[in-house]
């Protein structure tokens, strides 16, 4: 059963979302959710079934998904909400979070804190302006990965990968491992862009052939991609003419970086940092909006999962002592409520310490005119914190009474303080 | 079925080939309409700048002047039969430093001539006020009141499935092969999927139109060059614009602009490039670089780092010389019942303002055929009113809390960037005019369209309609046969 | 005895630490460029008896996907690496499939366990 209100939400249960969570509730947050696109928890470690995950926080070579699984299993531990099939639609800078799922409906929940943990999305075709035809067959590496992974299907046959991200060479390895030939890892750059032991173990121990300084020129093909044209390029980007060569393939996979992934942050006002296209964040992992906190990939991008982990681990950490920071400075507020004849009383809220510097003013109209004397009482239930004499009431008059000092221990005892007029 | 006859056949299911099916399926008449591709909407009218052009632009006296005028007021009551998006939010033909100020008067002259209503010119200081990041050297604007921005497809599928709910049948995946004659009259036609006889033919075969003309041995001297024209699209979270902003037209093309989609995102192109090859949709290198010097001179402060999108649509540009011998005008559109034929409405060269144009066109058609004795009684039965669909993204929370409740498979994102949800995709697999691909799913919902285009929903459409199709994963196509996504499960290993 | 330069790039760890071995026949005499002892370990390993993890998947049946991720408890021969593949493609397992159980035992008689590396529920379990 889902609470209205939560000490630390978090949404995103890959790796950093997993961490904040359960260092949150560690803290001593009481109520923690995760909120979870999938029908699982884990986040993109599910799909990236190789090894070379754990080595920095468990001393261990591990794969994603194993990875990924201790997680899983120590927050069931922990009696952690979640809510799976779920996608946050929006959040506002009060922490108000718009929910919706085919299993849990349309929700609306609050937050004390908030962690902002939905990691990153894959470079397209198009965000690198990749000329030629538009054909089935062009995947960025991720979603090949997933097809293969997960879903058990094979995108292609003859495989040619564009960029020596890890992920690209990752699937060069996999899908080779499938029985589909990969014809040739293509890098702009004229270094690697992954980890060099990648190149070793995916590329080299298979013999795939990585050309640094080459891209795709154009990509040919109506219904489904038939070659790529590759093209070798200098120092300064250009394509040199006469390079080109013709590769048949049936699909182009993409592995051409990452991106944060902060739509969710914008709505709620959170500022990006044009460079990492992340929250600018403070030591505590905080973004500009106080209470909402951000880990893992959403504020840069990361190589290791495992410094993405101790992120979400600093993260969860401060949101839950941001929560109950703001729990405690919930129970020094004192609602004021509008009682008999009193249209509305301001201020809403009052601070109870504030009664120890000065006496506090309330402001507020009535609802009817009395021409006769009235009694203006401040009650707490049914306890008479002060009152104050007027000869009338006319709504067109506001009224004022101020609750002196000396009311300061009976302010303490309410949770909330009614303003009502009775005759005297 | 080859038996059967129909009154009327119509070949082409693009933007005009569907409003003429929906015009005509007011009347007690037997239509079939034909379409060789997988989907409607695929050709010309896969790819454009969405826009009901005011009507400024076409030389006096021509068709493309009349229909674009005729059309673009139609297009209000359309809507809102069809409840397909259309915004009249005006557009801006934007003159770049004091020599191009005075060409806004010339193009205000054109329109009135035309009979385009609503045309005012503006200064400089009015447009920096309307949209702030202009050009600063903006010397004024023709602002026409009149244009607009639709969901183009949403226009041709909207028509379309208006047309098959009152009646008319649609074949797609059938391709127009040849005529059958009786002598001078056409009888029927041949098609890939078997011979169909009619009445009446309509040629509405868009890039086609050339080849379906000299099939019936008509014009041999028309020709189709397509006009290949290149657009970038920018992720709405970076809006730069408001508006709908043409440059000053040169002799032979509206140029590039700069313009804001009924969706948010801001989209600019489109280059013109002639080439032979009508199915040439690829972007080029060249092509990109020329839209996006022409995009920076109307609006400097565009950045290529939000572009998330490119794509290149044909225009099907003939060379029809214009009706009235007086207009020395000769890429006009051919809308005719031919005299060297029987039984044939014949339409061509359509391009640009084909999308405005198109409603006045059906009705030009129908005009045409009562022209050559037809009767047309209308059918007491036909509703002009197609239904909309539910879109999540575009509701509120209220309605969208609502529409869950009802349909719990609303509440399901498949597409992240757009909000599309599942409910809304099984939707369309079943609507009347059943959407089978990946592509036709992303026209009818603009699933896919967004930042990610299509990498978190991709593997999520491709189960989905294997699911609601009863196939396997296998034989999920993009855009029809010979784009599956997939060749094998991943552990059936074939030696290669 | 001649000596022989040679170039390893270590893949224990993400560091990848380009190594320059100076070599004597089948002697390793000189090592440099080595973070940590570890690297002495993997040129020795790549000498003598060069060893992969390796990472597949495995038919499930039942299950909420139709794969697991399975991986070698220890690294096994290169050379054995396809032939393990093959084995493994002949397998299918059924739902539910917990984290850590043993899919194949002394896989390919090299002593080593191929385990899954998640739990797969079985489908009726999740829904």
């Amino acid at each position: 059963m889902l609470k209205e209100k939560y000490d630390v939400i978090v949404i995103g249960a890959g790796p950093a979302g997993l961490a904040a969570a359960i260092e949150a509730k560690k803290t001593g947050a009481q109520d923690v959710l995760v909120i979870e696109r999938a029908q699982e928890l884990g986040g993109i470690l599910q799909q990236c079934i190789h090894n070379g995950f754990g080595l920095q926080i468990f001393k261990k070579d591990m794969p994603g998904p194993a990875y990924a699984q201790h997680f899983i299993d120590e927050l069931a531990g922990l009696h952690i909400d979640t809510l799976l099939d779920a996608m946050a639609l929006n959040v506002t800078s009060e922490r108000h979070v718009y929910v919706t799922s085919r299993t849990s409906g349309f929700l609306e929940l609050d937050t004390r804190a908030l962690v902002l943990a939905m990691g990153c999305r894959e470079r397209t075709r198009a965000q690198i302006a990749l000329p030629g035809t538009r054909p089935a067959g062009v995947y960025t590496a991720g979603t090949a990965q997933r097809f293969v992974n997960i879903e058990g299907f094979m995108p292609g046959k003859r495989f040619v990968i564009l960029g020596s991200g890890d992920i690209g060479m990752i699937m060069a390895r996999r899908l080779t491992f499938e029985g589909a030939k990969v014809e040739r890892v293509l890098e702009i750059m004229p270094f690697l862009t992954g980890l060099t032991r990648n190149y070793v173990q995916c590329l080299q121990d298979y013999d795939i052939p990585l050309q640094l300084q080459h891209t795709v020129k154009r990509i040919i093909g109506n219904d489904r991609v038939e070659a790529i044209e590759s093209v070798q390029i200098d120092n300064q980007r250009q394509p040199i003419p006469g390079t080109e060569e013709t590769i048949p393939c049936d699909t182009l996979l993409l592995s051409v970086g990452l991106i944060p992934e902060n739509e969710l942050s914008r709505k709620a006002g959170v500022s990006l940092d044009p460079v990492t296209a992340g929250p600018f964040v403070d030591g505590k992992m905080q973004t500009n909006v106080p209470g909402i906190f951000a880990a893992g990939n959403v504020v840069h991008v990361y190589d290791l999962v495992d410094w993405v982990t101790q992120a979400g681990f600093l993260c969860g950490r401060n949101a839950a002592q941001y929560a109950i920071a703001e729990r405690k400075h919930h129970g020094r507020r004192v609602k004021m409520k509008a009682g008999d004849n009193v249209r509305y009383v301001v201020p809403h809220v009052l601070d109870k310490e504030s009664l120890a510097e000065s006496a506090q003013r309330l402001q507020m109209r009535v609802t009817l005119p009395i021409e006769a004397p009235v009694w203006v009482e401040v009650m707490n239930g049914e306890e008479r914190v002060t009152r104050k004499a007027e000869l009338y009431v006319r709504p067109g008059e506001m009224v004022n009474i101020d609750i002196p000092q000396s009311a300061y221990d009976a302010v303490q005892r309410a949770s909330e303080l009614s303003v009502r007029v009775v005759r005297r | 079925m080859a038996d059967k006859k129909y009154d009327v056949i119509i070949i082409g299911a693009g933007v005009v080939g569907s409003m003429v099916a929906r015009f005509l399926s007011r009347y007690k008449l037997d239509v079939l309409l034909i379409e060789k591709d997988s989907d409607i909407g695929m050709g010309a009218s896969s790819a454009n700048t969405a826009i009901i052009h005011a009507g400024y632009d076409p030389k006096p006296g021509t068709l493309k002047a009349e229909m674009n005028v005729v059309g673009n007021q139609m297009f209000d009551q359309l809507a809102g039969e069809l409840n397909f998006t259309f915004e009249r939010r005006g557009d801006y033909v934007v003159a770049i430093g004091p020599e191009e100020f005075g060409k806004l008067e010339d193009l205000r002259q054109q329109g009135l001539e035309n009979g385009v209503p609503g045309m005012v010119i503006i200064n400089g200081a009015d447009v920096r006020r309307r949209e702030p990041n202009i050009n600063p050297e903006v010397s004024g604007a023709l602002w026409a009141t009149t244009g607009g921005i639709c969901d183009p497809f949403g226009v041709v599928i909207a028509a379309a499935e208006n047309a098959v709910v009152n009646g008319v049948t649609l074949m797609t995946d059938t391709a127009f092969e040849d005529f059958i004659m009786d002598g001078k009259r056409i009888v029927g036609i041949k098609t890939n999927r078997g011979d169909f006889r009619s009445r009446w033919v309509v040629n509405s075969a868009g890039l086609y139109s050339d080849v379906v003309m000299h099939k019936a041995g008509l014009r041999p001297e028309f020709k189709i060059t397509p006009r290949k024209g290149e657009y970038y699209v920018f992720d709405k979270a970076e809006i730069t614009i408001n508006n709908v902003l043409f440059p000053v037209p040169s002799a032979t093309s509206k140029g590039i602009l700069v313009t804001t989609t009924v969706h948010g995102n801001t989209i600019i192109g489109p280059n013109a490039l002639e080439i032979d090859d009508k199915e040439d949709r690829s972007i080029t290198r060249e092509g990109l670089d020329e839209i996006w010097q022409g995009a920076v001179n109307l609006v400097p402060s565009l950045s290529l780092r939000y572009s998330i999108a490119e794509f290149a649509g044909l225009r099907p540009g003939g060379n029809a010389p214009c009706a009235n011998p007086d207009v020395k005008y000769n890429k006009d559109f051919i809308i005719e019942i031919p005299k060297e034929v029987d039984g044939l409405v014949n339409l061509g060269g359509i391009e640009s303002p084909g999308l405005s144009s198109s409603p006045a066109i059906a009705v030009r058609v129908v005009e045409l055929l009562k022209g050559a004795g037809e009767k047309l009684e209308e059918k007491p039965d036909w509703n002009p009113i197609r239904r909309a669909r539910p879109r999540f993204r575009d509701m509120l929370p209220t309605e969208q809390k609502l529409l869950i409740e009802n349909d719990p498979s609303y509440g399901r994102i498949i597409c992240r960037c757009e909000n599309v949800t599942e409910g809304e995709i099984v939707a369309e697999i079943h609507a009347p005019i059943p959407a089978r691909t990946y592509d036709a799913i992303k026209r009818r919902t603009w699933l896919g369209t967004g930042r990610c285009q299509g990498g978190f929903d991709t593997p999520r459409v491709v189960e989905i309609l294997a699911r609601e199709l009863g196939v396997s994963p296998l034989e999920i196509t993009k855009k029809g046969k010979g784009s599956e996504f997939l060749v094998r499960p991943t552990k059936d290993k074939e030696v290669e | 005895m001649a000596q022989e330069h040679r170039k390893f790039i270590c893949i224990t760890c993400p560091r990848g630490c380009a190594l320059d071995v100076t070599m004597e026949g089948e002697t390793v005499v000189k090592m440099e460029g080595n973070s940590c002892k570890r690297g002495i370990d993997y040129v020795t390993g790549e000498l003598n008896d060069p060893r992969r993890m390796v990472t597949t998947t495995v038919r499930v049946r039942g299950g909420v996907h139709p794969l697991a991720p399975v991986y070698t408890e220890s690294p096994i021969p290169k050379p054995r690496i396809f032939d393990l593949l093959a084995e493994i493609r002949k397998i299918e397992l059924k739902a539910p499939v917990k984290f850590g159980d043993v899919v194949i035992e002394n896989a390919l008689g090299t002593g080593v366990n191929i385990l899954a590396s998640r739990n797969i529920p079985a489908k009726s379990e999740a829904s």
